[in-house]
């Protein structure tokens, strides 16, 4: 059998998201990966995670009546299991031959057998944490995970004559690169068989994923979108302003949206939107980035924090410091001008959050004000002291406003093209 | 880049714009030698009939500037004054005038500009330009006369206006003139100068009014900042500047005959998707790369308030040679610069009316406040007197660090497919379906 579908892709600064519809319009799969500065792989792996997405939920109602959800999940672990560990071996390999040319000889076998233990220690982990019954939340990219690993592995296997941790940490950086853009076979039909016998091959789930693997899906519509859509090998009619697919992404999601707020990684963007969802005005920075997702970026970088943990420390705070630039490259010299006057770092971060939003009120004004409905989107709508800031400043400026965020609000561009792309099929 | 320039195509009334610049500069060049008095003026307000009725040269500070910032040479102009303390934040023109003075002033087309015998200074709502000329001043230590033209306040120019700056040309700016040069006030030969003036001035607009037509035959924003050359700046009043006009008249009507689109920088642009009106300078760093992004995507500007800053003309302005200095001061007074935000958005909704258009552009240079202020205020109105779709754009005039082709490519792409979507009710039907 075969589904007929439409495929939107948002090619972010940070961050490339892709979106699977079905004929109805209703979402099919979802798929994100980092863009790497490699447009072109970002949006192959993005697109590619999306249908893996869509085969799983095309399999999930299958499955779930035949063997329970809890088979099914198990099922979605063991295959990101088996698409780390084929990613680990690219990895192993490209490192052993790095090591050749960069490792001095006398060196190099200390080197081989640093590397050997280092990869057996993160696939030891893998299997570890597919073991546990609710692992801790972490980065969905290989690149974050294997990178902290490697690290702290290499931390304990550096020897100050020998192998040395940077030489080690070295050859990590130099072929990451490599192993995030080639096309290696991570797609569901490469996978799906090896997560089956990882999970017993439960014969109840056979025939389910005997459909997924054969259904044919059919893209019968695609557009692209974000920041680097012009490197996407679409024609010029299949790429679509990111303004108009936020606009029309962020109405498909919430139908009453008449306002939308987009902070993304180096662009914020205020929308006004019609009952159609069509934008009637647009406001977005200047070439400056300053308060947009990458100012946070760093000031995390700076405090040595993740950036999911900013939000809740800001939100510890009891008196918000004032701050008045939001100048990305300076953010780390704000920062620490604030701490050697003795600041509290939450009260600091609390500062930092309510002045990217004085921004961002700054641009709403510009762009015609905040309607009722308002719907935030981008990867600053997941900060909850992002979130709390922009509520107070709306409320104080436009009074009550109906504020919408939706957990797949990083989804909403991709959402809009994929859209945008079943109407120009129709 | 400079590949890209020199492969840009050429009308031929570019062709002769350009050899009527060069020769000008040759002119100014020379004057030190030949002995002409050389009038430093600005374009808004220009009274190059009456200069040049005193056989002095004009030179305009602004076109320098622009002409600078053209050819590639804004940058180091602008350091260079920044270097002697200018702020981030003055106006560029401001700061790449200075720096090239400070530079050698060497003029644009590469021949050495001459000290003013006079600084005149007409204003006409740009309180920068009395902050540069005071500079200039101080530079050349020149004698500096200021015209004061009262802003158009209530939207109309008053009959006591007219009868101030009437009487301020008699007391101040002819004496002036009359000083440097050694020339008596010769009426007749201003009203003659007069009587060219609005020959070119017929055909200009008659050239900007083709725009009505479709497809357009010009580009009322991009092309028409080379077609207002001549007239804002030092050729009005000319024999050679009557000569482009009529030029320029036929290479338009020729098109026009042919159902042709204006000439950009890469090819003919005879598919128009979306016909705009502009408001706002251009930038010039990156001229032809901005016009460029326009015509890749079939936007074809009709009608422009920027290409008004020296003369409204299309709403009847002529120079009367029957009452010479009253005309000069409601020239004056009619510049784009001296309206007032409501006239200048009833201009705009006017424009979109007339030529027939899609919707409008700002855009926004940095370094100017007399164009910048109210920008917003304007955008809204406009929008919602004719219900068409406005669009914002930020650059700068000749500071090539504040142009940012990514951001402004995906704000212009944005735009009209904005205009695209709600002219199609498209998402509608994307609903719907």
């Amino acid at each position: 059998m075969s589904i007929t579908c439409f495929v939107g892709t948002d090619l972010g600064s940070t961050t490339t998201k892709s979106i699977v519809l079905d004929a109805q319009g209703d979402i099919l799969g979802r798929g994100i990966t980092n863009s790497r500065s490699n447009y072109d792989r970002a949006a192959q792996v993005s697109r590619s995670e999306a249908f893996i997405n869509a085969r799983f939920n095309l399999l999930r109602r299958e499955v779930t009546v035949a063997a329970g959800e809890a088979v099914l999940e198990r099922l979605l672990r063991a295959f990101r299991l088996e698409q780390t560990l084929a990613q680990l071996e690219r990895l192993h390999e490209l490192t052993l031959g790095a090591a050749a040319f960069d490792v001095p000889a006398p060196l190099g076998r200390a080197a081989r057998e640093a590397i050997d233990a280092i990869i057996a220690g993160i696939r030891a982990e893998e299997l570890a944490r597919f073991d546990e019954a609710d692992p801790p939340r972490r980065s969905d990219f290989f690149r974050d995970a294997a990178g902290s690993a490697w690290s702290r592995l290499a931390t304990g296997l550096a020897e100050p004559d020998g192998v040395t941790y940077d030489m080690l940490l070295g050859l990590y950086d130099k072929c990451i690169i490599q192993v995030e853009n080639e096309p290696l076979a991570l797609g569901f039909g490469d996978h799906i068989g090896a997560a089956l016998l990882r999970i017993g091959d439960p014969a109840d789930v056979h025939t389910g994923v005997q459909h997924a693997v054969e259904t044919e899906l059919l893209v019968a519509g695609e557009v692209g979108t974000g920041y680097g859509r012009q490197r996407l090998p679409f024609p010029k009619e299949m790429i679509r302003s990111e303004i108009l697919c936020h606009g029309l992404g962020a109405s498909t999601m919430f139908p009453g949206t008449r306002t939308v707020l987009d902070i993304g990684g180096q662009d914020t963007k205020a929308i006004q939107v019609d009952a159609d969802g069509i934008v009637t005005s647009f406001q977005m920075n200047d070439r400056c980035a300053a308060g947009c997702g990458r100012y946070l970026g760093y000031i995390a970088d700076e405090m040595n924090l993740g950036l999911h943990e900013l939000g809740p420390l800001a939100q510890q705070s009891t008196r918000a410091v004032k701050i008045n630039s939001t100048c990305t490259v300076f953010a780390g010299a704000e920062l620490r001008e604030r701490l050697s006057l003795g600041e509290r770092r939450e009260d600091i971060l609390a500062g930092l959050h309510r002045a990217i939003m004085l921004r961002a009120m700054s641009l709403l004004a510009r762009s015609g004000g905040v309607d009722d409905e308002f719907t935030f989107t981008g990867g600053v709508a997941n900060n909850p002291a992002a979130v709390a800031a922009l509520r107070e400043l709306v409320g104080e400026n436009y009074g009550g406003r109906t504020l919408n965020i939706s957990p797949d609000s990083i989804f909403t561009g991709a959402l809009g093209a994929a859209i945008f792309g079943r109407r120009s099929a129709n | 880049m400079s590949d890209a320039r020199a492969e840009a195509l050429k009308d031929q009334s570019m062709v002769i714009q350009k050899e009527m610049i060069a020769e000008h500069y040759e002119r100014l060049a020379r004057a030190p030698e030949t002995g002409e008095p050389v009038v430093y003026t600005f374009v808004p307000g220009n009274l190059t009939e009456l200069i040049r009725s005193f056989g002095c040269l004009p030179v305009l500070p602004e076109i320098n500037a622009l002409q600078s910032g053209m050819r590639g040479k804004s940058r180091d102009y602008i350091t260079e004054a920044e270097k002697h303390g200018h702020s981030e934040d003055v106006c560029t023109y401001v700061k790449c005038d200075i720096g090239m003075a400070m530079a050698g002033n060497i003029g644009p087309t590469g021949t050495k500009l001459p000290k003013p015998d006079l600084l005149l200074l007409s204003y006409t709502g740009c309180y920068t330009f009395m902050k540069w000329f005071e500079l200039l001043r101080e530079q050349y230590d020149c004698p500096c006369v200021f015209l004061h033209v009262p802003y158009q306040g209530d939207g109309r120019i008053e009959p006591e206006h007219r009868e101030y700056m009437v009487r301020q040309l008699r007391e101040q700016v002819i004496p002036a003139l009359e000083r440097i040069s050694g020339r008596r006030y010769d009426e007749e030969a201003l009203r003659e100068r007069l009587r060219l003036s609005v020959q070119a001035e017929d055909d200009l607009v008659w050239v900007l009014q083709s725009a009505r037509n479709r497809p357009s035959p010009i580009d009322a924003y991009f092309g028409a900042v080379y077609y207002v050359g001549p007239i804002f700046s030092a050729f009005r009043g000319t024999p050679e500047g009557v000569a482009y006009y009529q030029a320029l008249r036929r290479e338009v009507q020729s098109r026009l005959d042919a159902g042709l689109g204006p000439v950009a920088p890469a090819g003919p642009m005879n598919e128009q998707k979306y016909r705009l009106v502009v408001e706002g300078p251009p930038n010039w760093t990156h001229f032809r790369e901005f016009w460029q992004m326009f015509a890749d995507e079939g936007a074809v500007v009709v009608a422009s308030t920027y290409s008004k800053v020296g003369g409204t003309y299309d709403f009847g302005f002529r120079h009367d040679p029957d009452d010479p200095l009253g005309t000069l001061g409601d020239y004056c007074a009619g510049c784009y610069t001296n309206h007032n935000l409501p006239g200048r958005i009833d201009m705009l909704c006017q424009y979109l009316r007339d030529y027939d258009a899609d919707g409008f552009l700002i855009n926004s240079v940095k370094s100017c406040n007399s164009f910048s202020a109210g920008q917003l205020m304007i955008l809204r109105e406009v929008e919602k007197r004719t219900g068409l779709p406005g669009g914002f754009i930020e650059s700068d005039l000749v500071d090539p660090r504040y142009f940012s082709a990514a951001n402004i490519k995906n704000r212009l792409e944005s735009y009209l497919q904005m205009v695209e979507a709600r002219r199609g009710g498209g998402a509608r039907e994307a609903r719907a379906s």
